[in-house]
């Protein structure tokens, strides 16, 4: 729900249904995520009365992530995107320092605009010199 | 299933999707081969992105076509003759050069192309294309980058990507060239005039090519059919290693 992944959730003639939008094209969490959302309703409302549904459009976009999300992803230890992600400007410019989620300095790169997953861009401290993944503005 | 005469927006997603699966397959081949850490990693996360881009075209051909149609059947049981991507993307990886080379083409076509299909009148299509645009920029961003650092980079480099370009140039012509598949798909509002879209796309290619320090190549155009199922010899390759598996154990589940 923090990541903006769930985008809606009614209930019809006994049946829950979920709209879920994938965040990048290829994440291959998008079916694990899927799978986790039916088994945790089935266990409220039993099997059979969950459908969900897969929405492509609006696209989703690290915009629809909550200061809670961010809060949490950089809790774990990645750098949350800049806001305004869609402004194509931003895409283009992926340079923008981040901040440190160790030591919280500003004084840092990107290494590479290809991280550990599809959505995470790799980056460093230049500072504590500790690398941090960064999720990547879409 | 005759593939050839089935519905023409299914025949446009086959080819849309057919560019995705090959070139994905191709930068698949790089995995724990990359000339750098990060550039593995790079290269992997490219054909994630192209892979899971075939998927959504394949999983909306097979919607349509029913009949208990699958992405799997779409990806794994046609053959050469059946698929219709372009043949600069099944070209072999050769060197980081033509890689990088095959991939600065390419990206700044889609690029150009997935803008176009954000508009599309399907509206599905348009989905796809609308998320599948972000990410592509990214390819783009990348393989521009790369032009450029080895473009200016050192005498080697220079050389070689100077002949990597112009090895692939030849291929770049069939982007441009409507095939059948193209022009029903343009007549009926689903995606664009993609000889529109040669004017757009040097621009492109000069201006990053201009930045690397590296002139336009003048290598003569070929005549391909690619989209059209007449496809060079490295297509029959790929998908003999790429469906090995899936044909070897057709009942076999994830």
């Amino acid at each position: 729900m923090d990541l903006g992944i769930v985008r809606g959730v009614r209930v019809e003639d006994e049946v829950c249904h979920v709209d879920l939008s994938p965040t990048y094209t290829g994440c291959p969490a998008t079916e694990r995520i899927e799978r986790d959302v039916r088994e945790a309703l089935e266990a409220l409302v039993g099997e059979g009365h969950v459908r969900i549904r897969t929405v492509l459009d609006p696209p989703w976009t690290t915009d629809w992530i909550s200061e809670e999300g961010l809060r949490k992803l950089e809790a774990y230890g990645i750098a949350p995107p800049p806001r305004r992600s869609t402004d194509k400007r931003s895409l283009l410019k992926l340079h923008q320092p981040l901040v440190c989620p160790k030591c919280r300095s500003a004084h840092t790169e990107r290494v590479s605009a290809f991280g550990s997953t599809a959505c995470k861009a790799l980056h460093r401290c230049l500072d504590c010199l500790e690398p941090f993944e960064a999720f990547k503005c879409i | 299933m005759k593939w050839d005469t089935c519905d023409a927006s299914v025949q446009y997603l086959l080819h849309l999707g057919d560019d995705a699966l090959v070139l994905g397959h191709r930068l698949s081949e790089w995995c724990g081969h990359g000339p750098i850490l990060e550039e593995d990693i790079a290269l992997s996360n490219l054909a994630l992105d192209l892979v899971g881009l075939a998927r959504q075209y394949y999983r909306l051909a097979a919607k349509r076509i029913g009949d208990g149609m699958t992405e799997d059947r779409i990806a794994y049981w046609r053959s050469d003759r059946e698929f219709l991507n372009h043949v600069l993307v099944e070209q072999p990886n050769g060197d980081f050069g033509d890689t990088m080379g095959r991939q600065f083409y390419f990206d700044a076509f889609h690029y150009l192309q997935l803008e176009a299909l954000q508009h599309s009148s399907d509206a599905e299509l348009a989905a796809i294309a609308r998320k599948a645009l972000k990410e592509t920029t990214y390819h783009a961003e990348h393989s521009s980058e790369w032009i450029v650092r080895l473009g200016d980079g050192t005498d080697e480099s220079r050389r070689r990507i100077t002949a990597s370009l112009a090895r692939m140039w030849p291929f770049t012509s069939e982007l441009f060239t409507p095939s059948e598949v193209d022009r029903a798909a343009h007549a009926a509002g689903w995606g664009p005039d993609v000889a529109a879209l040669h004017g757009p796309w040097l621009d492109l290619v000069r201006d990053v090519l201009q930045q690397a320090g590296l002139s336009l190549p003048e290598t003569p155009a070929k005549l391909l059919r690619g989209k059209s199922g007449i496809h060079s010899e490295s297509l029959g390759f790929l998908l003999a290693e790429m469906q090995s598996l899936p044909r070897a154990y057709p009942d076999a589940t994830w």
